[in-house]
């Protein structure tokens, strides 16, 4: 039976990614934060190689050491050391690993479940719609990095614990998207075209209508990946998220607070790592934007 | 406009009896039996553990339980600190305060500031000066404001020691709380210094706040500009040889507002999950920092109460907000 959807051949799909391209590739704010974002993926795939020092041995030396450049400093810890002697490079590359990790985890889980979600409440309608958007209407109800707290409170406090909350305070805005998107969708023609020709309902939920839902998701994606970082580290630093000596950004922050006027480097530096990761993120997520969904475009 | 508010209500309420639900089942999905984790570490005897069964009604059905704790909701009654010993609701209502006036100074600040940089931005759109508001906007955006608190203590405190770097008031001072609102209590009170004091304070939690709602804001602001410019009205005005500032600052701005300020009134999510943040590194007496403490001490009724009053405030300013944009935009209203 001829499928309604596969009228977009390899030809027009390529087409469309050259066009995607084409628009992203204007952005230069964009193209800066993919080099940045795609350069902290290569250092963390290879921290175990570019890293100096192992990111939780303590030099008992070289306590507090302070950056190179600076009168004291030592070349063998280029960015000083933390109240332990553990060498702060080392830390923040190998910190690398767990903000994308914890972005990756969170935006598929949350993701998946959300878009699920979505697309039962805006096929389905009824008593399914109403129960699923209430339900996201409660969690919205609360502010997401209080509620994520609370439930790390309830699961205990571990990375995975603050992964899960910090995904389940971020789907309902996936569900939203996706819900949206599908009840838009389902009165064009092509889905009575498909409905018509006997298409079954979850064929139909996921083959048809999903993937012309997909541009605002993504966009949604690059956000909540950003916001997921940005989550994890202050669960971190109220000591709820990663738990030392993991050398997650956050939770180094929180080590540190009690050295912030003796030795401002150990609170700069993971500081930097964040707010420079989840910027790059944030600039591709308005390039992705402007490229994918015209209609948003802010300017 | 009175059925609007009836239908706004109607949906309210579905959400409201699930955060009630939310903070009921809050207690009893923490790990433990809740009377062990009352107890705390002493532990306590088989005798009192099951007189506390039937104190705390724990021995009847959940669903009985549910109705008992909506009944004392109604009546105020959000149970007792297990640390301090005073009712959770009085505890929030003292503390209240404090977070409503950071609040208030965040989001005058983030005003006050990001209105008139988006409001640049959009003018000159495309220049230099566009693209560093907005880079910087987005830079504020993606602040980890935690971090940003502790820079502003090294920079302000620690190097120039303009600023002090905890509380509300120097010690030195002790105000009669009036209002609650140190700025205004200070005033009140004759205490010389108490009034700048209580200012030197605010400064710093009040920028490490309002750095979000500011960035949000300024890109808000320019991109409705953007819209409300391209308009045919607005050249109109520009052709009748309006003043570019009575053009951009009157009638744009007037139109471009609308949807700015929908945007201000949604800060207040943001704002309470910034408190708790910017309390926590700032040692601010409110409602942010009495969550965390009270989530590390285990001080599980305080939480519970806590985080139901936050939801309810939420909403309600969320509907406020819904409302006012009824009001301003007219075309909400009749479509409705």
């Amino acid at each position: 039976m001829a499928d309604v959807t596969q009228n977009s051949g390899p030809d027009t799909r390529f087409e469309l990614i050259v066009n995607f391209w084409r628009h992203f590739r204007t952005n230069k704010g964009a193209v800066a934060g993919l080099i940045f974002f795609l350069t902290l993926v290569v250092i963390a795939l290879g921290a175990a190689f570019i890293a100096p020092h192992s990111p939780i041995e303590q030099y008992r030396d070289a306590l507090l050491l302070p950056p190179a450049w600076q009168e004291g400093g030592s070349w063998s810890y280029v960015l000083g050391t933390d109240a332990v002697g553990r060498d702060l490079l080392s830390r923040l590359i190998y910190g690398s690993q767990f903000s994308l990790f914890i972005g990756v985890v969170v935006v598929s889980v949350a993701l998946v479940v959300g878009v699920c979600l979505g697309l039962v409440a805006g096929t389905f309608g009824g008593w399914v719609d109403t129960i699923i958007m209430r339900v996201m209407d409660i969690i919205l109800a609360f502010p997401s990095l209080l509620l994520a707290l609370v439930l790390v409170a309830i699961l205990g406090p571990s990375l995975l614990n603050a992964m899960i909350a910090i995904a389940i305070v971020q789907q309902p805005y996936y569900v939203r998207l996706t819900r949206a998107s599908v009840m838009s969708e389902m009165s064009r023609e092509y889905v009575m075209a498909a409905r018509v020709s006997g298409v079954g309902t979850l064929r139909l939920m996921f083959v048809t209508v999903l993937p012309n839902c997909m541009a605002p998701l993504i966009v949604q994606a690059a956000l909540s990946f950003s916001t997921a970082i940005l989550d994890a580290a202050a669960l971190g630093f109220l000591g709820m998220g990663a738990q030392p000596p993991q050398p997650e950004w956050g939770t180094m922050l929180a080590e540190s607070r009690e050295f912030i006027l003796r030795a401002p480097w150990v609170v700069t530096f993971p500081g930097v790592a964040i707010l420079s990761t989840v910027l790059a993120i944030n600039l591709i997520g308005d390039g992705l934007r402007d490229a994918l969904d015209p209609k948003l475009k802010r300017s | 406009m009175l059925r609007l508010i009836l239908k706004k209500l109607g949906l309210l309420i579905p959400t409201f009896i699930g955060v009630t639900l939310t903070s009921f089942f809050f207690i009893r999905l923490l790990p433990g039996d809740p009377i062990l984790l009352l107890a705390g570490e002493r532990g306590v005897s088989p005798e009192r553990y099951q007189e506390l069964m039937v104190q705390f009604g724990y021995n009847e059905p959940i669903w009985q339980q549910y109705f008992t704790y909506l009944g004392n909701l109604v009546q105020g009654d959000l149970g007792v600190s297990i640390v301090t010993k005073q009712p959770v609701l009085q505890e929030f209502m003292t503390l209240f305060p404090a977070t409503v006036e950071l609040g208030l100074c965040a989001i005058l600040f983030a005003i006050v500031v990001g209105l008139p940089a988006g409001i640049i931005a959009a003018v000159k759109r495309g220049k230099a000066l566009d693209h560093t508001v907005m880079t910087t906007a987005l830079a504020g955006y993606s602040m980890p404001i935690f971090w940003w608190g502790l820079l502003l203590i090294i920079f302000f405190s620690g190097i120039l020691g303009w600023t002090p770097v905890s509380g509300r008031i120097s010690l030195l001072y002790w105000i009669e709380p009036v209002t609650g609102f140190m700025l205004i209590d200070t005033l009140l009170s004759d205490e010389p210094g108490a009034f700048t004091s209580a200012v030197s304070h605010l400064i710093l939690p009040t920028i490490v706040l309002g750095t979000i709602p500011l960035a949000v804001i300024a890109r808000q602001t320019r991109s409705a500009m953007l819209e409300v410019l391209d308009e045919d009205y607005v050249r109109t005005a520009r052709a009748k040889g309006l003043s570019n500032f009575r053009v951009v600052g009157i009638h744009a701005l007037r139109n471009a507002l609308i949807p700015v300020i929908t945007i201000i009134g949604l800060q207040i999510g943001v704002l309470f999950g910034g408190a708790i943040l910017t309390e926590s590194i700032f040692s601010w007496p409110g409602i942010g920092k009495w969550m965390v403490d009270s989530i590390f001490r285990r001080d599980y009724p305080v939480v519970q109460g806590g985080l139901l009053m936050i939801a309810a405030i939420v909403m309600i300013v969320n509907l406020i907000v819904d409302l006012m944009y009824g009001l301003v935009n007219p075309k909400i209203r009749h479509t409705e």
